[in-house]
Formats: C-alpha cells, sequence, structure tokens
C-alpha cells in the first residue's frame, strides 16, 4: 500500500539554497548515462557484457523502425490494459459485494488472505498447458495477480465506510444501490485507486515475464529473442524500455488519481498521509 | 465457534467442490483432487524435499537479506541526504520500474547460472521496495523528535541506530513486506530459467513432461510455500512492530 505514496512530495526537496530538484535530478540521469558508456569503453566492464549506452541507443533507434518493434509493444500494452481492466472490474464488483455483506465478508476472509500470497508465476506451468504460448496465458496471469491487489483495497474502503453516513441515507430510505451510488462508493473511491495503481505496475511485471518466461508474443520475447541472439545491446536497450514503460504508468497512474480525486480530503489535504 | 466455523468454512466447501467435481474428471489437464494429492505425497519425500525445495529456500534467503542490508543502508543514506535524495531520485525511479524479472538475462551474462546468478537476482530485484520505503520513511521521522535527539547530543550512529531506524521501521517493513512477494517470483523464474534443480525448475520439469498431477502438486506446495512465508512475515512483523501498532489503535480511540 504505501509503494507509490513513495516520491510523493519529492518536488518539495532541494529547493532551498543551491540547485533545484530537477536540475540535481537531470544530473543524476546524466551521470548514470555517462557511467554506461565509460565503464565498456575503458574495459572496466567487458563490453560484450554490458556495451556502451551509445550502442544500445543505435540498436534501439534501428528498432524504432522496424515494425516489429512496435507489434511488440503493441501486444504487451494491449495484454497489460485487457487484463487490468478484467482485474479492476471484477475486483471492484466482488469487492462491494463481499464487503458490504457482513456475512459474506466473514465468511471468506481466510480464504482471501490464502490465496492473496499464493506467486502468481505458479500458475506459469498450467497457463502453459491451458493456452500455450498465446496470448491468453499472458492474460491469466495478469489478471490472476491484479485482481488480489484491487479486491484487497475495495474491501479496505468498503470497511471505512462512517456508520453514520450509512445510516443517515438508510433513514432517508435510500435503496441499496443508491447508498453503494452515493454514500459508499465516495468513501472507497481513494481505496479503489490505490489499487489500481498498484495492480498497474503489477500487471506490467506479470505481462513482461509472461512474455519472457512462456514465449507469448511481446516485448519480453523480444528480450529473450535478443538474449538468445547474442544481440546484447538490443537487449538492453528492450529492458530499458520496459523500464520507461513502467515509469510512464507510474506518472500516468498517479496523475489520474490526483485528477478524479481532486475533491478528496488525501489529495487536498496539507498533510500528506 | 462461530468464529471457526467461518474461517474454515469457504476453504472446507472449496476443497470438496474441487474433490467432488474432479473426482470422475477425464481431463487430462484437470485430474481428480484425489490424484493430485496422491502424487502430493509421492513426489515430495524428504529426498525431494531435501534436494529441490532447500536449495530454492536457501537462494530465497540469502538474495532477500542481501537486499534488506543494502535497502536500508542506502536508503538511510539517501533519505538523510536532500541533495543525494535530489539527483538520484529519478534513476531510482526507473530501476524501480524496470520488471525486476527481465533482469534474468542480463544477470546471465554476468554471473553466468549458478547459485550465484539466483541470488543476485533475488537481492537485485528484492532492493528497490525496501530501499524507496525506507527513503521514504527516514524522510518523514518527525522532526520535533530530530531536534529533541539533537538537542540532548545524540549524534552520528546512536542517532541512526536509535532514533531513524526505529521511527522509520513501519514503512521499512511495509517495503520488506512488498520484497518478500518480489522474491519468491524471482526465485521461481530464475529457476525457470536455468537451474539444475530447485522448486521452479522441477515445476516446470514436470510441465514439461506432462506429468500433470506432479505438476499441480508442484503448484499446490509453491503456494503453501508463499502462504507460509507471508504468515512467518505477519508474525514477525507484529512482535518487532508491537509498539508500533499499539500506538495505532491508542489513536485511533483517542
Amino acid at each position: 500500500m504505501s509503494t507509490a505514496t513513495a516520491t510523493a512530495g519529492t518536488a518539495r526537496a532541494g529547493r532551498r539554497r543551491g540547485l533545484p530538484a530537477p536540475v540535481l535530478g537531470l544530473a543524476g540521469l546524466l551521470a548514470l548515462v555517462a557511467v554506461l558508456e565509460v565503464l565498456p569503453r575503458t574495459g572496466v566492464v567487458d563490453p560484450r557484457f554490458l556495451p556502451p549506452f551509445g550502442d544500445m541507443m543505435a540498436a534501439l533507434a534501428a528498432e524504432l523502425g522496424s515494425g516489429e518493434f512496435w507489434t511488440a509493444l503493441g501486444a504487451t500494452v494491449r495484454g497489460w490494459a485487457i487484463g487490468l481492466a478484467i482485474a479492476v472490474v471484477a475486483g471492484v464488483v466482488l469487492g462491494i459485494v463481499i464487503g458490504s455483506v457482513p456475512l459474506l465478508r466473514a465468511a471468506t476472509s481466510s480464504t482471501i488472505e490464502f490465496l492473496r500470497p499464493i506467486p502468481s508465476v505458479a500458475l506459469i506451468p498450467l497457463a502453459v498447458l491451458l493456452f500455450g504460448t498465446s496470448p491468453e496465458s499472458t492474460l491469466l496471469l495478469v489478471v490472476y495477480a491484479s485482481f488480489w491487489q484491487v479486491l484487497v483495497q475495495v474491501l479496505y474502503g468498503v470497511a471505512d465506510v462512517d456508520p453514520i453516513a450509512d445510516e443517515t441515507a438508510r433513514s432517508f430510505r435510500f435503496g441499496p444501490w443508491a447508498r453503494v451510488r452515493h454514500v459508499l462508493w465516495p468513501t472507497a473511491l481513494p481505496y479503489v485507486f490505490t489499487g489500481v495503481r498498484l495492480a498497474a505496475s503489477v500487471a506490467l511485471v506479470l505481462a513482461v515475464t509472461a512474455e519472457l518466461v512462456i514465449g507469448a508474443p511481446g516485448l519480453g520475447k523480444s528480450i529473450a529473442v535478443a538474449q538468445t541472439s547474442g544481440a546484447v545491446p538490443l537487449m538492453y536497450a528492450l529492458i530499458a524500455v520496459t523500464g520507461l514503460l513502467g515509469v510512464g504508468i507510474n506518472l500516468a497512474a498517479r496523475i489520474f488519481e490526483r485528477r478524479s480525486l481532486a475533491w478528496h480530503q488525501s489529495v487536498r489535504g496539507e498533510v500528506p498521509a | 465457534m462461530k468464529r471457526v466455523a467461518y474461517v474454515l468454512g469457504l476453504p472446507v466447501v472449496l476443497f470438496a467442490a474441487w474433490y467432488l467435481l474432479s473426482a470422475g474428471s477425464e481431463s487430462f489437464y484437470a485430474p481428480p483432487l484425489s490424484k493430485i494429492l496422491e502424487s502430493f505425497g509421492k513426489t515430495w519425500t524428504l529426498d525431494r524435499f531435501t534436494a529441490d525445495v532447500v536449495p530454492s529456500l536457501l537462494r530465497l534467503t540469502a538474495g532477500y537479506a542481501v537486499a534488506a542490508v543494502l535497502g536500508v543502508a542506502a536508503g538511510v543514506i539517501i533519505g538523510l541526504n536532500r541533495w543525494v535524495r535530489a539527483t538520484i531520485e529519478p534513476v531510482l525511479e526507473f530501476f524501480r520500474a524496470v520488471p525486476p524479472p527481465v533482469l534474468v538475462p542480463v544477470i546471465i551474462l554476468f554471473a553466468g547460472i549458478g547459485d550465484g546468478m539466483k541470488v543476485i537476482v533475488i537481492a537485485f530485484g528484492c532492493v528497490w521496495p525496501v530501499l524507496l520505503n525506507t527513503v521514504e520513511g527516514v524522510r518523514a521521522v518527525d522532526s520535533i523528535q530530530i531536534d529533541t535527539a539533537r538537542a540532548y547530543g545524540i549524534t552520528g550512529p546512536a542517532r541512526i541506530g536509535r532514533v531513524i531506524l526505529p521511527a522509520a521501521s513501519p514503512q521499512i517493513a511495509a517495503g520488506l513486506r512488498q520484497a518478500l512477494s518480489i522474491a519468491i517470483i524471482l526465485m521461481v523464474i530464475s529457476e525457470m530459467f536455468a537451474a539444475s534443480n530447485g522448486l521452479g525448475f522441477t515445476i516446470v520439469q514436470f510441465q514439461r513432461s506432462f506429468a500433470i498431477p506432479e505438476m499441480w502438486s508442484g503448484i499446490i506446495l509453491l503456494g503453501l510455500l508463499g502462504f507460509v512465508l507471508s504468515l512467518l512475515f505477519r508474525l514477525a512483523e507484529g512482535r518487532a512492530l508491537r509498539w508500533y501498532h499499539g500506538l495505532r489503535e491508542a489513536q485511533r480511540r483517542s
């Protein structure tokens, strides 16, 4: 729950004196690039294992021109998006149903606690048997892994509903649907977003992993192919692309959350929790 | 009595349903549960345990321990120093966003395919959540606490050990908990890539040789392992952070 609260509010850092944080951050990135260029060039690290940064970029540039790269990227993003969407819808619906019926909640909690920590990679052999190397294997793993993140957060959110607000709504004769819509949903929304944000990054990890290990089409498979064919600079370039994709997803999730929850205490408030 | 019924009710029902529904199963991929359980007993004997499960767990422990030590140490340094933090933050964000399993091919280049590779893979993947959470935890230490410590002349190692680390420990524990599930994933993945023993290797081996009941028993074992490890972590965390949970409880009541 706390991964993504990390780095919120880092913009304030380093403002009091000297260089502003963005400049320092840029310097840090440039230093990383310089290290990647210098180490192999000077022979400290074997260039066969770690090619200079320039070579990686050249390989990436060549790759950007090929349709194959974009197909792979598209396949990864599609697997990620569809899997995430299924997991979010299923997680939210089940979470609200289970969370608002005390009996269901009590009866399912032990099962959820047991199923949640099961590592999703345990399902890899099963996915291979059922779907082979088709995109469905990726989907199975992505959905399984991200579903729990959403479900657990929604359950927390539903438990957080103010009983007075709920009883007030009842005494005003709100029906079950209206109570879900006007009382439960606004309370649970921040938790839903936390769940979605966590699930988004988990889903990317699982999408790439499934492609890498199973060989379903996508960036992960391209990395595996580059590795086996000894195209080391390309392999690094593709890994960097997955990293950038991850950064992009994290940023997008955070911005989306801030926008949609602009009214909420946690975003408005002065004290970041 | 009622609580026990709630805790055990659904699992028993699900288990029974699986058992009964699969009892007459002719499907090759979904054999009857009775057969899976039978092969579970036959497959995971003591020999198998020492040959495959123990090496896996040793790698897991080694990689996890390295990641925890490195992550906390680097996190304290970065968290205490605003300059270092501003400089290194984007780089860390990038490394955290790289899906850890794609590092397996890179680390194979450097470290071969031995035990060292697996430990490095696990350590490299687990270090980021620990590191970033430690940084956040250290940053969020109450400034009054720090000033008070300074006023009493608590500096150097004592300041880190007695003021900063305890104050950051709930956040560090959150990082360690995330790292644990990543560690299990990476243990399995690294063994699926290249290994001659270990849980991941064995399960893939069963799948490739179409030993389906054995494969299912492996999946169940892996699930149990994940469950037990997270249970152990929760117990350890509950003990170590007893003061914190008590404090939270007290704050909530007041």
